[in-house]
């Protein structure tokens, strides 16, 4: 697993990024977020001190409310969506977003091509990968192959939390694909993620604790007796359950006492190599079987060492040990509110939403759903301070997009261009700066922790060009799959499901209302529908255009006239900042 | 590319008539083509397209002042009254009366007027119509890119990638207005950098912050704002150029075609190297309300050309003031025209052919074409016809003011158009052949001291030689008329010429050859 700078990628990536490669296969260098090519940062605007807490929300349930629902919870909110949403009572909505998706189909072989020479011996094409023999030199297509499936399971989600839930664990409890670099166990790891995406936290870290990606990507598979490795004890407790808050106060020796507690924890590599599922092994032999003794901060417990196959139970006392401290609700509470509602949390917030949030999750012994439903149903996440203020992450701003458009496949039964055409959503959200899979550090996207940046981290000189040009592409010579594909918006499609496509202010603000998720002025309505007129004054003569076409949809001129002026209109709808925010 | 199409277009465009005498007539290869096609763009050309959105009443535009008594008949709810209309010296046409500047510059020569431009099958949809201006193509062809798009993609091949770099560091066109219209969009970019309007730009040049709420949102929108500004490749050459321009003739108060213009002087004269720009101004729909009832020189149509003549004019004294006005000419267009027959509810509705107008210092100038012939038994059914496709017109502004070749421009303008005098004064005459190649002109002495001997060998065409300077200006006629076939000498005073380097252009009808003298 040594990076190497050799120029071969792989599928035919178009973004424009800088590419480390790693045994001959791309990888996508992350943009380096904490070093913004912008200068200067407007003075920053804190949000007012908010009263609401986690009372369930009793104001209106109006489609401001709806989408505001949606569009933390899905990747975008499509009009369909909405369209369901409207006709759910407020306690129908909150139910069927916390609902659960089925598990996706596993990944499969989408990569042979014998045009370009790959052809992977054990797995045929169209095949599940997930349980297959190491696969030395095809390794580097199913971890891409697995990256590309993560995206589709986003564009195809269905219409609630889990696939935003599923990229909220990835980013707390982070592995890098690339670096891990065994598709099947970094399959496995998601696996982990969405099974309890919804369940229990604490089972959820006892699987994680012991995954086989996470064992090797935070070196629990290097942790024996002789060398403790203390890298996933501390992130165990930085990172995954108490955090760094104020009251945080464990010490150095508990991050030591705790690899001692994890020794002999390792990976199963034979099951690496041969087919299978990977399982984690505990090998007594390389346990440390003296006592360990925790600070005051964990009640100075002292875990008793235990020998044999015995030793492998230690884990599960450790965690007891974890979970018994108020901390780990605060600190997951917390990371939850950062996620799906807003950055900073102020001592208002803290009292009136995060302890009580807490509180639910320690009464119902970590299970996760209850938490997230006194959050979505509160009257503090409805709170009009809380809407529209988070910057959209890459996969928020291509994902939704692509979604609200209905964007599809050129051939969706071309299921090596269907992973061509993910290959190039991942590769240009990884432009954007969001890499599904291979988060730039074990501390996860940066927008998600780093003061006092946050989500502006996500915006850049270089990124905003980004987002503009694939939005742009979309609109215009066609989202680049492949050289020879090139995916365009139907917008013609678009406008039809909404209610009024004839009439130009209307269909606008329906259109930007789905779009930006707000509803604009009425000065920026008439500007897009200057665009959209050609500088004409009279409505009328879009709806002619539009009737034209509906009347005759095989004339292409017709077609043509009522498709240029959609394209220039929604891209500079599009450019509006509005855009970006959510 | 041969050489005649070559050489035609290197005369015509006198962007750098000094390469001509450098070449000579010797066979020139691709390679110099280019090279003369990076320097016809170095010349800094400038063309200034203004959209008049709606369908401009060409018939009150330019009067044609043979059929004014028919026009009374058929058009009498909007017909303009014959005294009011502005006469123009040795022209079978008139303008409206709220074009006194566009009378001025036609006195000037600075005015052309091509009239009854339009397309075959005409198409009556302002979309479809204005789409088919913007991309030049036929009424039933669809093309989704624009003829000046097109143009630039040429000429800058692998923008944006490569942009902006050295050798062009400016936005390849500009335009105002909301959103990037047909008109830039080439086959795989667009390539116009889009300013909202002239507030925008303004905001842009002084730095100036939308409005955005005070809330948090609000914040993170004017975040959003502030680094789409400066991601904007360009935002800096342009805010640099409009900085270097503090002085400017005076612009008409309310008036949007001005304070567009305005900002175009502004970055001309600010140094940008952009090429081509499109401002815009709407309501010429005039189904209704086009005149006033008891003064058809009132209203709608009335007020929107006072607007279109006060912003030129402005324009063309600020050119002037800021040293720019050689090099920049003007085009209106729109969709269409109107219909000969007018509407009780005192407009008039949707039509065809119509005149258009070029302007600058380097326009041929006068009026090109005839004057329709109305029918006085017209009636909503009929409409003016087409003398001279508007894309003769586009391909005349591509060849002679941008220098680009005919071959080029025909890849362009998607069809090989028989292009127009638009540029260029009109002694200067198209369709050049190489004079007889034998003998070279023979000027002595060189440089000039005053009395100076011109010889050369005629084929016995009618021939003009003239003086010119480097850059492009004609400066003397030195002859003009018929010639003799075989050697031929005329004796010329060159004592009062100022020091310099010139070229002695000779021309007849098929042909063109110069020669470089050198003033002391």
């Amino acid at each position: 697993m040594q990076a190497s700078e050799v120029k071969e990628n792989i599928g035919d990536d178009k973004p424009k990024v800088d590419a480390l490669v790693v045994d001959g296969f791309r990888k996508v260098k992350p943009i380096d977020l904490s070093v913004t090519t912008q200068s200067i940062s407007p003075k920053k605007v804190n949000r007012k001190t908010l009263s609401t807490g986690i009372v369930k929300y009793s104001g209106e349930w109006d489609k401001e409310t709806t989408i505001h629902l949606l569009r933390r919870t899905l990747f975008g909110a499509k009009k369909s969506e909405m369209d369901y949403y409207s006709g759910l009572t407020f306690d129908q909505a909150i139910a069927s977003v916390l609902s659960e998706s089925e598990s996706p189909n596993a990944p499969v072989n989408d990569y042979n091509s014998s045009s370009e020479g790959i052809e992977d011996p054990d797995i045929a094409f169209g095949e599940s990968w997930i349980e297959a023999p190491y696969g030395f030199d095809y390794e580097g297509q199913r971890v891409g192959s697995l990256k590309f499936w993560l995206i589709k399971n986003m564009i195809s989600q269905q219409s609630n939390i889990t696939e935003k839930l599923v990229l909220f664990w990835h980013n707390l409890l982070v592995t890098e694909s690339w670096g891990v670099f065994v598709g099947k166990a970094s399959y496995q790891y998601f696996d982990v993620l969405r099974k309890h995406a919804f369940g229990n936290f604490k089972t959820l870290i006892k699987e994680i604790t012991v995954d086989p990606a996470v064992l090797y990507y935070l070196n629990g598979a290097s942790n024996v007796k002789e060398s403790p490795d203390e890298n996933y004890a501390r992130e165990l407790q930085e990172l995954f359950c108490i955090g760094k808050g104020e009251n945080s106060k464990y010490t150095e020796s508990d991050v030591q006492a705790a690899a001692r507690v994890l020794t002999g924890w390792g990976v199963d590599w034979q099951g690496v190599l041969d087919a299978g599922v990977i399982t984690p092994v505990f090998r007594p032999w390389a346990h440390d079987t003296s006592d360990k003794q925790f600070s005051s901060f964990y009640g100075n417990r002292i875990i008793v060492g235990k020998t044999g196959e015995e030793g492998g139970s230690e884990v599960d006392e450790l965690l007891d040990m974890i979970f018994e401290n108020n901390e780990v609700a605060l600190y997951i509470c917390r990371r939850l509110y950062n996620f799906f509602v807003y950055n900073e949390i102020d001592q208002a917030t803290e009292a009136n939403v995060i302890i009580p949030l807490a509180n639910i999750f320690r009464s119902n012994n970590y299970e996760i759903r209850p938490v997230l439903e006194a959050l979505l149903s509160s009257e503090h996440f409805y709170d009009i301070e809380n809407r529209g203020v988070l910057l959209k992450n890459p996969a928020d701003h291509l994902i939704g997009v692509w979604r609200i458009l209905g964007m599809q496949y050129d051939d969706p039964d071309d299921l090596y261009m269907v992973a061509k055409t993910h290959a190039s959503i991942l590769w240009s959200m990884a432009g954007m700066g969001m890499e599904i899979a291979d988060p730039p550090s074990v501390a996860g996207w940066p927008a998600y922790y780093q003061a006092p940046q946050f989500d502006k981290s996500w915006i850049t000189t270089d990124t905003i060009t980004a987002r503009a040009l694939r939005v742009d592409s979309m609109l215009f010579w066609g989202f680049w799959v492949t050289e020879d594909l090139q995916i365009n918006a139907d917008l013609i499609a678009f406008i039809s499901q909404l209610s009024t496509p004839e009439l130009p202010k209307e269909m606008l603000e329906e259109a930007s209302f789905l779009l930006l998720g707000t509803p604009l002025s009425l000065e920026a309505i008439e500007r897009l529908k200057d665009i959209l007129l050609s500088g004409q004054q009279s409505d009328y003569y879009w709806t002619a255009a539009w009737y034209s076409h509906t009347n005759d949809p095989s004339n292409e001129e017709y077609k043509l006239v009522v498709e240029s002026r959609l394209k220039i209109t929604f891209q500079s709808m599009l450019q509006l900042g509005e855009f970006q925010l959510m | 590319m041969d050489r005649r199409k070559f050489l035609r277009h290197a005369g015509h465009s006198l962007a750098i008539p000094g390469l001509m005498s450098s070449f000579g007539f010797s066979m020139q290869g691709r390679k110099s083509l280019e090279n003369f096609l990076r320097l016809a763009s170095d010349s800094n050309r400038v063309l200034i397209l203004i959209y008049l959105q709606g369908g401009n009443d060409g018939l009150n535009t330019v009067i044609p002042m043979d059929q004014v008594s028919v026009l009374n008949k058929v058009r009498p709810h909007v017909v303009l009254p014959d005294d009011k209309i502005l006469g123009l010296d040795d022209a079978q046409v008139g303008l409206h009366p709220s074009l006194p500047g566009f009378k001025s510059l036609y006195e000037e020569g600075r005015l052309g007027i091509v009239q009854n431009v339009g397309y075959p099958e005409q198409n009556y949809s302002h979309f479809r119509s204005t789409d088919i201006w913007m991309s030049g193509s036929d009424s039933n062809q669809l093309v989704n890119s624009g003829w000046p798009g097109r143009l630039l993609s040429q000429e800058y091949p692998q923008y944006p990638d490569e942009y902006p770099n050295t050798e062009m560091p400016d936005p390849l066109a500009i335009e105002i207005g909301y959103g990037s219209s047909l008109l830039f969009q080439g086959p795989t970019a667009s390539m116009s950098m889009v300013l909202n309007n002239a507030d925008s730009f303004y905001n842009l040049v002084d730095n100036v912050e939308e409005e955005a709420p005070d809330t948090v949102a609000g914040d993170k929108l004017k975040f959003v704002r502030l680094v789409a500004r400066q991601s904007q490749l360009y935002g800096e050459v342009v805010t640099a150029a409009a900085k270097k321009v503090n002085t400017h003739a005076s612009y008409p108060e309310n008036n949007v075609l001005g304070a567009q213009l305005k900002i175009v002087s502004k970055l001309i004269a600010g140094g940008l190297k952009t090429p081509v720009y499109m401002v815009r101004i709407g309501g010429f729909d005039t189904h209704d309300a086009q005149v006033v009832a008891g003064d058809h020189t009132k209203g709608e149509h009335a007020e929107l050309l006072k607007k279109v003549n006060d912003a030129v004019m402005a324009f063309m004294q600020d050119a002037e003031l800021q040293g720019i006005d050689d090099r920049v000419i003007g085009m209106t267009f729109s969709e269409f025209g109107r219909r000969i027959v007018s509407n009780a509810s005192l407009g008039t509705d949707h039509g065809s052919a119509a005149p258009l107008f070029v302007f600058g210092n380097e326009v041929t100038g006068g009026v090109l074409g005839n004057n329709p012939t109305i029918d006085s038994n017209s009636t909503f059914e009929h409409n003016l016809e087409m003398q001279y496709d508007f894309r003769q017109v586009n391909a005349s502004i591509i060849e002679q003011w941008f220098g680009v070749s005919t071959a080029d421009t025909t890849n362009v303008m998607l069809n090989e158009f028989e292009t127009l005098p638009i540029i260029g004064k009109p002694e200067v005459i198209s369709g050049l052949n190489p004079l007889k190649t034998e003998t070279e002109a023979n000027i002595y002495p060189n440089p000039l001291v005053g009395i100076t001997s011109i010889d050369f060998y005629s084929n016995g065409e009618p021939l003009e030689v003239s003086l010119m300077d480097l850059q492009g200006k004609k400066v003397a006629q030195i002859y003009s008329g018929q010639t003799k076939h075989g050697k031929q000498q005329i004796i010329w005073d060159a004592s009062h010429l100022i020091a310099g380097r010139y070229l002695i252009v000779f021309r007849n009808q098929k042909s063109h050859y110069s020669k470089l003298v050198v003033k002391y």
